[in-house]
């Protein structure tokens, strides 16, 4: 019996692709992941600054991540993620320095405040979301700007600009065959480079998984047409409600990682508005709805940052057309115009982003009058 | 905290708001006409604050008499409003019209770029750090007795903001433009199909609402007198919160809106204290979101399919 001329993938009802990139495409995170896992025991560079530049990099993919679930699969807008970023980072810092009697450990730490997270993600969610899309944009922002304002002012519980530390290493005081494991955690960056890299995969996993379960399939036909999903049996409130939980939680989870990572909470201004945007930039240059084009626009932008920008900036210096060190002939000086400018002309040219889900591409194709 | 310190911070509430008013304007035409959340709005303002201290000290406006020095501003006014609207109306034309037909999500997040791209140049224009606007304007105070101060500065804010108000509900109440304008926010297919150019009708809106915000920027640089490329952000949040509370695309909402944005923030500086008056701000529109979303002056509207 001849098979179909094109098979079709069950997921999307778009035909399914065939080849080695469409084998890539379905499993790059394995051949992803492996690079990643090996390369500190071939890139000695990472035992130093750049092991942490990289963890940064894990954290900032898993905070993206999470926003994708907001703005790429249910379509809300939100310009507030880095307010339950801050959240988390602030919550594992109480649950663990040593100026509050908790310090309950890493690990519950950890899972006390992703849970806590999700809590006030819900809790701003629960009255909101019933909002129009681009007011719940701004509630979103309001409520950035609020938390930051309350971080950097209530002194006594939050450090106000200082930040709250030290934030001990996970695993501080267990020994394992010997070794302290945060004394480990402490002395070399790879450790928190295989914590964070584990966290990120995991949050890939999950994400995957969601994105076919039936929640995610709920989040898609809610961002595609309200009306439609909740005249199939869809409460659009609560499958909304739960994109703001989960990305929040996402977030949270990352910060965790973020402190941990810094043992400190850094200042308040690290959870600012530009934050905020630099990850919705990340998720809508590399795709909108796309785990793939999450991470490598969140790669890109920090790449652009922290390779590309100052490479740059030391070639002009070398080749001395800048003498008197004008910031219009600096790469760096030109950072927001250049990001203004991506965001302007994906928009334009490609809104589905660099690797997009072919899902929402499609739906981003079609013209809505 | 005498009833008299109270009624000083009122005044000082009801000329910042005035100023919020203006701009918040920009943000609910262009809103009630394409359903656009300009975020570009408020670092537009900050290009004009730019041109404004560049045409001062080009022009050593400083240290002229009072008769060059009020000339000088009501041209300044009218220099930065054309800049303005006519630096609106090219980002729309080349950036937001051949979005018309996407969905929502494309002209929000390109705005977005837009603001971006406008800070860059403020930073080139002015630099990194915030610049003081010259005092143009005698501090004396207008009012009799010891009192409540009433300033020059605060003169000129009335002077402003009100005939411009007044000439805007003129032409959106009265005109050709302002009945369009009216049929396009109710219904852009509908006004198309009886005549009118919808796309000329967006543009003059974009001009309108950018002339507004010229003016408010030279204002704010002579009330407020320190300018930074960074400006924007803040000051469009705040007026974009009060076009919100106003109820959005209601040009009479913005001006309540504004009036009591600038009052609460007058209040809350001298009573809880200036660092928290951001998150009150902010606080105050997620609880009128929540509440009444259609904002005090607008009109209930339901998602249409």
């Amino acid at each position: 019996m001849p098979r179909p001329a094109t098979a079709v993938d069950v997921a999307t009802g778009l035909p399914a692709r065939a080849g080695v990139l469409a084998w890539l495409r379905e499993r790059w995170e394995i051949v992803a992941l492996a690079v990643l896992a090996l390369a500190p025991l071939v890139v000695p560079a990472l035992g130093g600054a750049l092991g942490g530049q990289m963890t940064t990099l894990f954290i900032y993919c898993i905070l993206a991540l999470g926003l994708n679930v907001m703005v790429g699969y249910t379509g809300l807008v939100h310009l507030g993620i880095a307010a339950f970023f801050g959240i988390g980072a602030y919550l594992m810092a109480i649950l663990t320095v040593p100026m509050y009697p908790f310090q309950i450990g890493w690990l519950a730490a950890a899972v006390v405040s992703v849970l806590l997270t999700a809590g006030i993600g819900l809790a701003l969610g629960a009255p909101t979301l019933r909002l129009r899309g681009d007011y719940l944009a701004i509630v979103t922002l309001g409520f950035g700007e609020v938390v930051k304002v309350t971080l950097r002012n209530l002194e006594q519980i939050t450090g106000g600009m200082k930040g709250l530390n030290p934030v001990p290493p996970p695993g501080a005081g267990v020994k394992v065959a010997g070794i302290d494991l945060g004394l480990a955690f402490a002395i070399d960056p790879r450790w928190f480079y295989y914590l964070s890299l584990l966290a990120l995969a995991g949050v890939v996993v999950a994400m995957r998984r969601l994105e076919h379960s039936r929640l995610g399939r709920a989040w898609v036909a809610v961002r595609e047409d309200e009306l439609a999903a909740s005249a199939m049996g869809i409460s659009a409130t609560r499958v909304k409600l739960s994109a703001f939980a989960m990305s929040s939680a996402v977030a949270g989870l990352a910060g965790c990682l973020y402190a941990g990572s810094l043992s400190t909470t850094a200042d308040p201004n690290a959870y600012d508005f530009n934050r905020s945007i630099m990850v919705l930039c990340a998720v809508i240059l590399g795709g909108l709805g796309s785990i793939p084009g999450t991470l490598l626009g969140v790669a890109i932008l920090v790449g652009f940052d922290t390779v590309l920008a100052p490479w740059a900036d030391s070639l002009i210096q070398q080749m001395n057309i800048n003498p008197l060190g004008s910031s219009l002939l600096s790469f760096s000086g030109w950072r927001l115009a250049i990001f203004g400018l991506a965001l302007v002309l994906v928009m334009r040219y490609r809104p589905e982003g660099l690797v997009p889900s072919r899902r929402l591409a499609a739906e981003l194709r079609e013209a809505h009058p | 905290m005498s009833v008299q310190f109270f009624l000083q911070q009122c005044l000082i509430g009801l000329t910042n708001g005035a100023l919020i008013a203006l701009v918040a304007l920009g943000y609910t035409m262009v809103y009630g006409i394409i359903g656009l959340i300009n975020f570009a709005h408020g670092d537009l303002i900050m290009l004009g604050a730019c041109l404004a201290l560049s045409i001062v000290t080009a022009l050593g406006l400083a240290a002229a008499g009072p008769t060059a020095t009020w000339l000088g501003i009501a041209m300044l006014v009218v220099v930065c409003g054309l800049f303005c609207g006519g630096l609106n109306l090219a980002v729309d034309r080349i950036v937001y019209k051949p979005l018309r037909t996407a969905p929502k999500l494309a002209p929000l997040v390109s705005a977005i770029g837009v603001s971006f791209i406008f800070m860059n140049i403020g930073l080139f224009w002015i630099g990194p750090a915030d610049r003081s606007f010259p005092e143009l304007l005698p501090a004396a105070n207008l009012l009799p007795g010891e009192g409540l101060q009433f300033t020059w500065k605060d003169l000129l804010v009335v002077l402003v903001v009100v005939p411009l108000m007044v000439a805007l509900s003129l032409l959106v109440k009265s005109t050709r433009l302002g009945k369009a304008m009216r049929a396009v926010s109710q219904d852009a297919t509908a006004a198309a199909l009886v005549g009118i150019d919808v796309d000329r009708v967006i543009a003059a809106t974009f001009f309108i609402g950018g002339f507004l915000g010229g003016a408010a920027s030279v204002i704010y640089g002579l009330y407020i007198n320190t300018i930074g490329f960074q400006m924007g952000f803040q000051n469009g949040l705040y007026a974009f919160t009060a076009a919100v509370l106003g109820g959005i695309g209601s040009i009479p909402g913005a001006v309540v809106g504004g009036i009591v944005i600038g009052l609460v923030r007058a209040l809350s500086s001298a009573y809880v204290g200036e660092r928290w008056t951001g998150a009150i701000v902010f606080a105050i529109l997620i609880v009128i979101l929540v509440f009444r979303p259609e904002g005090l002056l607008g009109r209930r509207t339901r998602e249409k399919v």
